[in-house]
């Protein structure tokens, strides 16, 4: 059996459904986190599954969500629909819920937030809504875990009666008529295609395409239709939508005004935070203070010291296994692979867990306060200059954790332009994986300005986000900046469970993708760097197979003062996942945890060091980035194109960053000026761009 | 008069919905109907996207699309000051700024 979670964003669905099943999907406090549709089996009844979907606002044909939601309850059936409801937003939240309850499929209210409701001194009258609304509610407070044990009683009892609602009646004149005159006649249609008439009457009155096809209506039922919905516009005086959205809203404020008794704490911190945090003056500062100290905490000194204790306990254990090998006096090859390749590559990429877990950390804090919509805010207008929506900026955001959740949350981005160009530029935040790349480089090539490299290059992935969205827009043609109607929730305090689920959840994700994905591409390249072409054991690399395939690339990356063959098998490895990049590296030139670094001083020169850093953060990201891109462009076509751009573009960009690096040896003023003159170069687009095409 | 020309603070009700489409889909399935009141709230530090308290909760839209929203007469805030959308730039705020703020500008009588 199905219970199909449903609410509007940011009500929590999701947050009930892990408390529901025990799981541990991704929550945060802005809209849109749930992108896909998720089950799993509800704890306690293993013979239901529990399917959470994203969040919408209504059943309207215009949005990608909300048809994806409506197909669902049609097309799948469930048994039980489980409507989550913010309760301190209870009216809008309502309009979604009664086109919910016109579907005529078994339902249950969660009134979630409850807790939030006590601190307002509100109150809300359980029966006098349950009979209104004619479907059981179950108030819960789903992120401290209260009612959620009723709520599933609730909800199994609802699902296994299959108690349907009760006929609601939003009895309003005009409109009510409306529908039902087109109810009777279509009631046939309806129950042929497996629709509540309800449900489909309410859709036609809102000159609904989709269920018009649906219903395979002829042209006299079309019309007999349409003058229905005249004759309705010319006694309310506006048209059917307005009608429509009307009605449900005068119903909704009487049964809200019978229901619910509004306490009058407001929420003054959610007040006073936005006089701080939106300020005309300050918004802008203290968002980039803000990201500044994300990044301090991950890469400074906090990270840095975690992470120094992490290599040395790992080269401390290297060091005793591989002596205890070698007393155990186990075969060379063997050991080999335990110690080189093993040892090496996995140790080299775990090094950088507490890292990565701190940036995560601190991301899933930001995003969890509710803060992120107020991003999406602020930097709206500035988003705009780029040719994309301010909305975008979250799914930027969470591209500096990782690229592929950030892919899929372009799904709730309103245009096709905006998803494109948005997964065009996620690739450019560096995400975590990469992070091990960058360290293990910067600390050999810059010792005393490892954390200004690693700075400099997150800010030249921005600075190149931004040179291609302005450059797009030098085109008269690029469509208009789609709507921004967007939600800011209310500020919650980061609930500790959540984002220490989140926490653990990329940890264990983290390890997970070192010890598989990871250990096979380091077994592989072992293998790869330890065996020459006619499968003997070789001592030195040199001679081995993968020495023989790289140098055949290797002239590719001769202009960019690569001339290593380790340096290409690297980047290759760098598809599967990007740490791999480093691991390999490491396997190859036979380095343990500790020797990683006078080994990469010899495969580089700083100018070389500098190019390479620069490549690894514009290539094409790891395979499992380009899957969810291809997921959201829906061919290969495109797919193919965005990775040929990437390839091209991390060359190209990388030759420059070469000759800068080769010329700042000759003369710095030069490279200085050339540098200045390339910050110029968005000030001067975006100028164009305004001329072309105002914002 | 339509909604982009609210001030900070200021109070109406809305009368009419424009626009086609999607983008009028939305401001309805968000509570934008005829009759609802509204509160204008403190704009992004551009001045563009504005912020809305309608239905309690609060809502961000750009001026261009706000331009669609028809509203009546407008009425200053109940309680000046009582909500997070200040005064500082609402130059119809009479008396009984409470903000440190609006207290220097009546001294100086700019208000």
């Amino acid at each position: 059996m199905i219970i199909a979670l449903i609410g509007n964003q940011n009500s929590g669905k999701t947050t009930v459904f892990n408390q529901m099943t025990g799981r541990n999907q991704k929550v945060g406090n802005f809209p849109g986190v749930t992108v896909s549709k998720k089950d799993a089996p509800l704890r306690g009844h293993p013979e239901f599954t529990v399917v959470d979907l994203p969040g919408i606002y209504s059943l309207s044909p215009y949005s990608a969500e909300e048809v994806v939601t409506r197909d669902f309850l049609i097309d799948e059936k469930p048994d039980v629909i489980l409507s989550v409801i913010d309760t301190t937003q209870i009216e809008r939240s309502l309009y979604l819920c009664i086109q919910l309850i016109e579907m005529n499929i078994p339902m249950v209210i969660a009134l979630n937030m409850m807790d939030e409701m006590r601190l307002q001194g509100s109150h809300v009258h359980i029966e006098e809504l349950t009979e209104r609304l004619g479907v059981p509610l179950v108030p819960i407070s789903a992120s401290k875990n209260e009612g959620i044990s009723e709520l599933i009683d609730e909800t199994v009892r609802v699902a296994k009666a299959g108690q349907k609602p009760a006929k609601l009646d939003l009895c309003s004149g005009p409109a009510h008529r409306a529908i039902h005159a087109i109810m009777s006649l279509t009631e046939e249609r309806a129950s042929a295609a497996g629709l509540s008439s309800r449900y489909a009457a309410t859709k036609l009155a809102e000159r609904d395409p989709l269920i018009q096809e649906r219903l395979n209506l002829n042209l006299n039922e079309l019309e007999a239709i349409e003058q229905i919905i005249v004759l309705m516009e010319e006694e309310l005086l506006t048209d059917n939508l307005a009608a429509l959205a009307n009605m449900r809203y005068c119903f909704i404020d009487e049964v809200v005004s019978a229901g619910i008794h509004k306490g009058s704490g407001e929420n003054l911190l959610t007040q006073r935070l936005d006089r701080v945090l939106t300020n005309r003056f300050a918004a802008i500062p203290i968002f980039i203070l803000l990201m500044a100290l994300v990044f301090w905490v991950a890469f400074g000194l906090p990270g840095s010291w975690l992470a120094d204790q992490l290599t040395s306990g790992m080269g401390w254990l290297t060091g005793r296994i591989d002596s205890s090998l070698t007393a155990a006096g186990l075969n060379i090859v063997l050991h080999s692979l335990i110690v080189d390749g093993v040892l090496a590559g996995v140790g080299s990429v775990l090094s950088f867990l507490p890292l990565i877990a701190l940036l995560y950390l601190m991301l899933s804090i930001l995003e969890d306060s509710g803060y992120m919509a107020r991003v999406a805010f602020v930097m709206d207008s500035w988003m705009r200059r780029l040719g994309i929506s301010g909305a975008a900026i979250v799914p930027l955001i969470m591209g500096f954790g990782c690229s592929v959740p950030a892919i899929m949350a372009t799904r709730t981005l309103p245009s096709k332009r905006d998803r494109r160009l948005t997964n065009y530029m996620i690739p450019f935040m560096s995400c975590s994986a990469k992070v091990p790349i960058y360290g293990a480089i910067a600390a050999v090539f810059f010792p005393d300005h490892a954390g200004l490299v690693i700075a400099l290059l997150y800010l030249l992935g921005i600075y190149l986000a931004v040179l291609l969205g302005l450059g797009l827009r030098q085109r008269p043609d690029s469509s208009k900046a789609a709507p921004f109607i967007m939600e800011l929730p209310t500020y919650r305090f980061p609930s500790f469970l959540s984002v220490s689920r989140n926490l653990w959840q990329k940890i264990r994700d983290f390890l997970r993708r070192a010890f598989t994905i990871i250990l096979a591409v380091t077994v592989i390249i072992w293998f790869l760097s330890h065996f020459n072409r006619n499968l003997n054991f070789v001592s030195s690399s040199d001679d081995s197979l993968l020495a023989w395939l790289g140098s055949a690339i290797a002239p590719v990356f001769n202009p960019l003062g690569l001339n290593d063959w380790r340096i290409p098998a690297a980047l290759i490895s760098g598809f599967t996942a990007k740490e791999a990049v480093i691991s390999t590296l490491a396997v190859m030139s036979g380095a343990t945890v500790e020797t990683l670094g006078p080994t990469l001083a010899a495969l580089f020169t700083t100018p070389s060091a500098i190019a390479f850093l620069v490549y690894v953060l514009i290539y094409t990201p790891c395979a499992a980035a380009v899957t969810a891109a291809r997921n959201e462009f829906g061919n290969w076509r495109d797919t193919w194109i965005m990775i040929i751009f990437q390839l091209l573009a991390a060359w190209a960009v990388a030759f420059i960053a070469y000759g800068l690096a080769l010329l700042w040896g000759i003369s710095s003023a030069a490279t200085i000026s050339i540098i200045a003159a390339m910050l110029l170069l968005p000030l001067v687009l975006n100028y164009r761009a305004q001329r072309i095409q105002p914002v | 008069m339509t909604l982009e020309e609210l001030l900070p603070g200021q109070q109406a009700n809305i009368i009419n919905v424009g626009g086609e489409g999607a983008l009028r889909r939305r401001l309805l399935d968000m509570g934008l109907t005829p009759g609802t009141s509204l509160e204008m709230g403190k704009p992004a530090p551009s001045g563009d996207p504005l912020c809305i308290r309608i239905r309690s909760y609060v809502l961000s839209l750009r001026k261009a699309d706000a331009a669609f929203v028809e509203i009546d007469s407008v009425t200053a805030a109940a309680s000046p000051c009582g909500n997070c959308y200040g005064c500082s730039r609402n130059p119809r705020q009479e008396q009984g700024c409470k903000s440190r703020r609006g207290r220097r500008a009546r001294r100086r009588g700019a208000l």
